[in-house]
């Protein structure tokens, strides 16, 4: 009932892009941001916008919701145009505003790199979007596993990931509650100077902090008294399972990798 | 030896050298298919025993014994197997993102196959009536439901001890139904022994056998009748008595006399109408 | 303080996909100096409810009214600082917010936090440590060295601390022993009388509605279901049910004896002792009592 509890913004679908494997979503996104620096035309930057924006209505997810989830970038991206507009001195100057040479290369510079960045970004929160927090984690899990032969905590670290997780809702309400406790002790957490509402996060802080190491003992016990002993011996209910439509988007994947080379100038 | 019961032989606990004994001298058996109820005001060490109990703790002196096998560092991941624990707060021992996550938790620990362990959520969720939360994730759950998947969580290992340490304590009254009522159904279908830890009076006229704890000891272990017969002495040692007990005291103290103490509504009005059938 | 809810809705994240309803046009009245409970299901609406008469959230439609201050759907009430000296509630559990190194620290921070001047905030500590049945020697030492009962009272003396017309209290006893529970209530009884508070108390219990209220107010999906005294409410049995809630086990029982010897005893606030009287004529004196 607790506001806020868009958790790395999932919204459950069925969609094709909800039932890829996770680690098939991160395979694709790491792929992407690698071949996204080796677009270089107008061809090739299409593709690839066309890729992410089929994607996204691949996703059947209101646009509104994904145009939502990118707000705090919008303003890096225009930062980062900005940026281009007037350190970049190539090309010709094209326009003359307020005694401001405005070079073409800067224009064109400033575009591509704002494009790249918003397709990254899209892409990424569209993994965010369709798969669970734990889906990823479980696909991390996998992705690492190799590294347990070099004694890297694959295991613990998963497990450490998927108890926050679980505890991350448990703790915002846990917040909540108590600043609303403090609020009515008449702790002002929203105006005064920026002293002052450092010293308000005290009586929020200290609690919480009491709270969790409670809650991290208590769960401690209820592990352990439920037969957990690391993660030697240990079998998995989760499962992540490779199907055909996961070969079929790879392979629609590298095609457009391909064709990417291709359009390249 | 028989091994389906466990066993306490003059167990004595306390937490630090330097401290006060918790427990002292505790000798006990709880035996296959029963429920036993564990009351006492707070601090009279009911909560200390349920740690002995599986391993969570081990006393300075005296021996556990589950199903014969005597509690040590060597037995805890088998005793732990027979015997399940529930705790007080619902949300501290919900350790999966999902319901079906956290029942499969326990299975998963003691290295059960895959398969078994999907076959034993689905039946262990329907025991407790939470199949249709199998996806649910926590915070989207009551405080009862929560409790009842804990209760779940156990069943799926088959344990052959559940032990409620104050699971009721922080629900509301339909959560604190709902596991009652779960805890009744469990009981009737499974071949288990229950001990639960309590304040709640309610629950402690239902059970087997009543051990009263004070100050470490164990104070009087009855039948919920006898017990409840005791008034006095249990206000002395800080414990409240059901409405129908009070009632009954009442009543005597008012003249009437009743052929034996009553533990609920039922039994109260049959006194009463045959008292009033032979005057 | 009067209480006024007129009209009253509230949601949650509005145009989310999450958005929820917690009020729905909810509509009642409190008289200074009563003693009301708020009883109803978990879901009810009966937090989202407290919460507004604090000022912590602000009505989503209708508004509230709390003595001279109002809280409107559109509109910022510049005067919620006051508002919430006048008006203390005691969380669900309360202990959780204490985090001052010691206990007389916590108990002062409320009024520290209003403005008030030191040597009345050490006569309040005082007071309030007094009020909640703790030894003044507690004032030195650390909140979280002490019993969950014992940081109970001190989160509670922290709220009175700050002289509070109307307390709020949100399930005070939740989770404690039922000797802690009896002694937490018979305490907020008492200071209601001695201090005139207006008390409103959010609770699971019909036997604390019945024993300490002098109006419920029934919430159901977040909206008043039916409001009275308690003696009164607390006789239909059929239209709590239908809202999951109990009747309390003095009436239920009387009830039964009703049914079962067919005679019209009713709940008129006797004591245990006085119903075993009554019982024992009914035995004795066989037929037609009443």
């Amino acid at each position: 009932m607790s506001s806020t509890m868009m958790i790395g913004q999932y919204i459950p679908g069925s969609s094709v892009v909800h039932r890829l494997d996770p680690r098939t979503k991160i395979a694709i996104i790491f792929f992407f941001v690698v071949i996204v620096f080796f677009a270089n035309s107008v061809m090739s930057y299409g593709l690839l916008t066309l890729f992410a924006v089929g994607s996204a209505f691949a996703t059947r997810i209101k646009v509104r919701y994904i145009l939502k989830g990118l707000k705090p970038v919008w303003f890096l991206i225009a930062f980062t145009f900005l940026l281009h507009l007037f350190v970049t001195r190539e090309g010709e100057v094209i326009a003359t505003v307020l005694g401001w040479d405005l070079y073409r290369e800067a224009v064109i510079q400033g575009a591509t790199i704002s494009l790249r960045f918003f397709l990254l970004i899209m892409v990424t929160s569209l993994l965010t979007l369709t798969t669970t927090p734990i889906e990823i984690t479980d696909a991390i899990e996998h992705l690492l596993g190799p590294l347990k032969k070099v004694r890297f905590p694959v295991h613990e670290l998963a497990l450490m990931m998927s108890i926050s997780l679980r505890f991350i809702p448990t703790l915002m309400q846990e917040t909540e509650k108590i600043s609303k406790a403090q609020a009515s002790r008449g702790v002002d957490f929203r105006t005064g100077s920026f002293k002052d509402r450092i010293k308000a996060i005290i009586p929020l802080l200290v609690p919480l902090f009491v709270s969790a190491f409670k809650r991290a003992e208590e769960l401690a016990m209820a592990m352990e008294a439920r037969g957990y002993k690391g993660g030697e011996g240990r079998t998995k209910l989760r499962e992540l399972q490779v199907g055909r439509m996961d070969y079929m988007i790879s392979g629609l994947f590298l095609l457009l990798a391909i064709g990417l080379f291709f359009t390249r100038n | 030896m028989d091994h389906s019961k466990m066993e306490f032989r003059n167990v004595s606990f306390r937490y630090q050298d330097d401290m006060p004994w918790v427990l002292k001298n505790v000798s006990f058996t709880i035996h296959a298919n029963e429920w036993v109820a564990i009351i006492g005001h707070n601090g009279s060490g009911k909560s200390t025993i349920a740690k002995l109990m599986n391993g969570l703790l081990f006393p300075q002196e005296g021996e556990i014994y589950v199903n014969g096998q005597l509690v040590n560092q060597e037995t805890i991941w088998d005793v732990r197997k027979n015997v399940g624990m529930v705790f007080q707060n619902p949300d501290n021992q919900f350790v999966g993102t999902t319901v079906r996550d956290d029942v499969a938790f326990g299975m998963e620990n003691h290295g059960m196959p895959r398969k078994l362990m999907i076959e034993r959520i689905t039946e262990s969720l329907s025991a407790v009536g939470m199949s249709d939360y199998e996806y649910h994730e926590p915070h989207r759950l009551s405080g009862g439901q929560k409790q009842r998947v804990a209760i779940a969580s156990v069943l799926a290992v088959s344990p052959k001890y559940i032990i409620l340490d104050e699971a009721t304590a922080m629900l509301d009254p339909k959560g604190r139904k709902e596991i009652l009522n779960t805890v009744l159904d469990v009981q009737d279908q499974r071949n288990l022994s229950l001990v639960t830890i309590t304040h709640d009076l309610l629950e402690v006229t239902q059970a087997d056998r009543v051990m009263v704890m004070n100050e470490g000891e164990v104070w009087l272990e009855a039948g919920p009748r006898e017990v409840f017969s005791r008034k006095e002495q249990l206000q002395k040692i800080g414990l409240d008595t059901p409405f129908v007990t009070k009632l009954a005291e009442e009543l005597q103290s008012a003249g009437l006399t009743l052929t034996r103490e009553p533990l609920n509504h039922q039994e109260l009005l049959e006194e009463l109408w045959t008292l009033r059938s032979r005057m | 303080m009067d209480i006024t809810f007129k009209n009253v809705s509230y949601t949650y994240q509005p145009n989310s996909p999450f958005e929820y309803k917690a009020l729905h046009d909810l509509s009642f009245h409190i008289d200074s100096g009563s003693f009301v409970a708020i009883i109803g299901h978990t879901g009810s609406g009966k937090s989202t409810l407290i919460q507004h008469l604090n000022g912590l959230v602000q009505p989503t439609e209708g508004s509230v009214t709390i003595g001279p201050y109002q809280l409107l759907a559109d509109e910022k009430n510049k005067k919620l600082r006051e508002l919430r000296e006048k008006v203390g509630v005691v969380f669900q559990y309360p202990e959780h917010q204490l985090f001052e190194e010691t206990v007389e620290k916590d108990i002062a921070f409320g009024p520290a936090n209003f403005g008030v001047n030191e040597t009345e905030i050490d006569n309040r500590t005082k007071e309030a440590i007094k009020a909640v049945r703790l030894d003044e020697s507690m004032l030195a030492r650390s909140p979280f060295d002490l019993s969950g009962g014992q940081m109970r009272r001190v989160a509670i003396a922290g709220v009175l601390a700050m002289n509070p017309e109307v307390l709020v209290l949100d399930e005070p006893t939740a989770g404690l022993d039922p000797r802690g529970q009896k002694e937490i209530m018979n305490m907020f009884s008492r200071l209601h009388q001695e201090k005139q508070l207006t008390t409103v108390l959010v609770t699971h219990s019909m036997e604390d509605a019945l024993a300490y209220a002098d109006h419920v107010i029934i919430l159901n999906h977040g909206e008043v279901y039916q409001e009275g005294a308690p003696i009164e409410l607390f006789k239909q049995k059929e239209s709590l049910q239908a809202v999951q809630l109990d009747v309390p086990e003095v009436i239920e029982f009387i009830t039964k004896v009703s049914d079962k010897f067919d005679v019209h005893h009713s709940y008129h606030g006797q004591s245990i002792t006085e119903l075993a009287k009554e019982l024992a004529q009914l035995v004795k004196g066989g037929h037609d009592h009443e």
